[in-house]
């Protein structure tokens, strides 16, 4: 899956008038990976794509593609293509034409571009679409189009903006699937971006978490979910108890005036940090095994689990459970010392946006 | 829906007191005579040699300016459009800006400035050069139309080019399109539509207008519309005015149809 750095982004800028949407941003993204850009809206990620496609040009910073530098070069003259959020279906041409629009422009030969069309619908499950046109088609069927139109003109990256955005939950779902499938089948990088956090867990080899602006975590999905690197991250990628805590000692964290073991080290004594528990890393125990205890003040069952909130030392604890408490059971509450994840604390709301990562 | 009905009912009641019925008494007048017997002689007066020149000449100019409106227009627009200015409506004032003032007035205010004593031809005495013969040409009215009509023909075609999605442009230059196959394959046809609406915005009233060549054109250039506005007013004759009203509206019908068929064609047709 490793290939060496195909896109390199140094130390890219962009304002937007006196909005800093990308500040010195670096990546790289290597050779047949699947990378997702996720963040919510206006953390940069689209803006990031656009600055890789060429429809947007950086303030400062370079683009280097395959050892070259393209940070001038306009959209037609480099070797990727985009999905756009909307499909961009050309509207005034049939399926068919729209597939064969970049294959035209490169002069292919005729039989060549009936080939591809035939071998793009069969790569996106519509066959026999040729002569439709794009506004017959559902959004799923349309998406895939734009897709087909892309790819039959073998970019060596493929962006994709949102492309699931207007999809609805099962549809989206399985083109996710599809999209894996795609990936795998065709061989090349995919840049996706993406607000969706379970869109980009599953389907990424590398995601890229941002916010306003900056990067704030770079990793495989499991490194992203399972060692947040702050509270942001924690708290964008699926739910997460985070609670402010003192780091009494190496392997020592009192989490509301309760000491509880951990794993982490070199956090320095008594130091506050933040703590990060998720959910279902929460077991509920009787009330005299435990040095914590709460009350469960709510109960909603979610079909593969309960979700709970237990009131304990002065936090709303979310509990994701099999086991059913009732609302006003009292509990103990127990975390092992692997799933306690310890990050150091912000000193102002701006260092949480541009925590610097190195990574 | 249904319930909101009755809220079309002044309409349709106003287009039936003003234009069709007014419609019916034109053919009916086309297909009488004096007495109120049938006859075909209105229309066939057509084929009078001086209302057949008028007629032809009546086509030439309206096509002729027409033609100069959209290559005016065209370009105009895509630069407008390119501005990408925020406000919208500003733009669009000031295309109907000169429409504030009144046709006619407009129209008198050029026949003083084309005149032979007028503001140009009195700028070139001043320089001692030779008077030019500007008024009572089919250049003048040309121009007159021109003038009038092009803001007819520059909104739809704006129009048509802010409805463009940016992703359509931006998905072209991504599939390889330089800026001119891009504008080529994607914009010109997307803006079929505009082009469409803004000849047949020009086109029409340049075929029938009497009061450009009137002031324009004096007695030394007879459109068809003055013809039939003669029959009305100086010779008093009905019968034969909506006869030539009949096939003039023949042809604006026959045109506008060429053109929806065209319109119609350019939507996910082979434009290739």
């Amino acid at each position: 899956m490793a290939g060496g750095k195909l896109i390199d982004l140094m130390g890219i800028t962009k304002k937007f008038g006196d909005n800093v949407v990308l500040d010195n941003l670096d990546l790289y993204i290597k050779e047949n990976e699947f990378l997702t850009l996720l963040g919510p809206s206006g953390c940069g990620k689209t803006t990031t794509l656009r600055i890789i496609g060429g429809f947007e040009n950086p303030d400062s910073g370079k683009v280097i593609f395959d050892g070259k530098d393209v940070t001038k070069l306009p959209p037609n003259e480099r070797p990727l293509n985009t999905v756009f959020q909307k499909y961009a279906l050309f509207p005034h041409m049939s399926i068919a034409e729209n597939i064969a629009f970049g294959l035209k422009i490169k002069k292919k030969s005729k039989t060549y571009i009936q080939d591809k069309i035939k071998y793009a619908l069969k790569l996106v499950n519509l066959e026999g679409f040729e002569n439709r046109s794009p506004d017959s088609l559902s959004g799923g069927q349309q998406q895939r189009i734009a897709i087909a139109r892309a790819i039959v003109n073998e970019p060596k990256v493929l962006l994709l903006d949102e492309p699931l955005g207007a999809l609805d939950l099962k549809l989206r779902q399985d083109m996710q699937y599809e999209l894996i499938r795609l990936k795998n089948e065709l061989g090349i990088t995919f840049i996706y971006v993406t607000h969706d956090q379970e869109e980009a867990l599953t389907m990424s080899d590398t995601i890229v978490v941002m916010n306003q602006g900056y990067i704030q975590q770079v990793g495989t999905p499991e490194m992203i979910y399972n060692e947040p690197k702050n509270a942001f991250v924690a708290d964008f990628i699926g739910e997460s108890n985070i609670i402010p805590s003192t780091m009494l000692e190496d392997g020592l964290v009192s989490i509301l005036g309760t000491k509880f073991a951990c794993v982490d080290k070199d956090f320095g004594k008594n130091q506050p940090v933040d703590v990060v528990i998720r959910p279902e890393d929460i077991d509920l125990i009787k009330e005299e095994e435990s040095a914590l205890n709460g009350v469960v003040t709510s109960l909603i069952f979610k079909g593969v689990h309960y979700e709970m909130e237990v009131l304990a030392g002065g936090h709303e604890w979310l509990v994701h459970s099999t086991d059913l408490f009732p609302v006003g059971s009292k509990v103990g509450i127990k975390v092992d010392p692997f799933d306690i994840h310890i990050m150091n604390k912000p000193q102002s709301e701006d260092e949480e946006a541009a925590t610097p990562d190195e990574y | 829906m249904n319930t909101k009905k009755w809220l079309s009912y002044p309409y349709t009641i106003w287009m039936g007191i003003f234009v069709i019925i007014p419609l019916f008494i034109i053919i009916y007048y086309g297909f009488t005579a004096e007495g109120g017997g049938f006859t075909l002689s209105n229309i066939s007066l057509i084929t009078d040699p001086i209302n057949l020149a008028s007629l032809w000449l009546s086509l030439e100019l309206s096509l002729v300016s027409t033609a100069i409106c959209l290559l005016l227009a065209y370009p105009l627009s895509l630069i407008l459009h390119g501005m990408k200015l925020k406000n919208n409506s500003f733009i669009i004032m000031i295309f109907i800006l000169p429409m504030w003032m009144n046709f006619l007035l407009r129209t008198l205010a050029w026949q003083n400035i084309l005149e032979k004593t007028g503001v140009i031809n009195t700028f070139l005495k001043l320089l001692h050069l030779p008077a030019l013969d500007l008024i009572n040409t089919p250049g003048a009215i040309i121009f007159g139309m021109v003038y009038n009509f092009l803001p007819f023909m520059i909104l739809p075609i704006y129009n048509s080019l802010s409805k463009i999605s940016d992703d359509y442009i931006n998905a072209a230059r991504d599939l390889g399109a330089n800026s001119l196959l891009t504008f080529l394959k994607v914009i010109l046809p997307l803006s079929l539509p505009g082009v469409v609406s803004g000849i047949t915005m020009v086109f029409v009233p340049s075929l029938t207008t009497f009061v450009i060549s009137d002031i324009l054109g004096g007695s030394k250039v007879v459109l068809i519309g003055n013809i039939i506005e003669q029959q009305f007013k100086t010779v008093n004759n009905w019968h034969t005015g909506s006869g030539l009203s009949l096939v003039l509206m023949v042809f604006i019908l026959f045109s506008m149809a060429i053109l929806t068929k065209y319109d119609k064609e350019s939507e996910g047709k082979n434009i290739w």
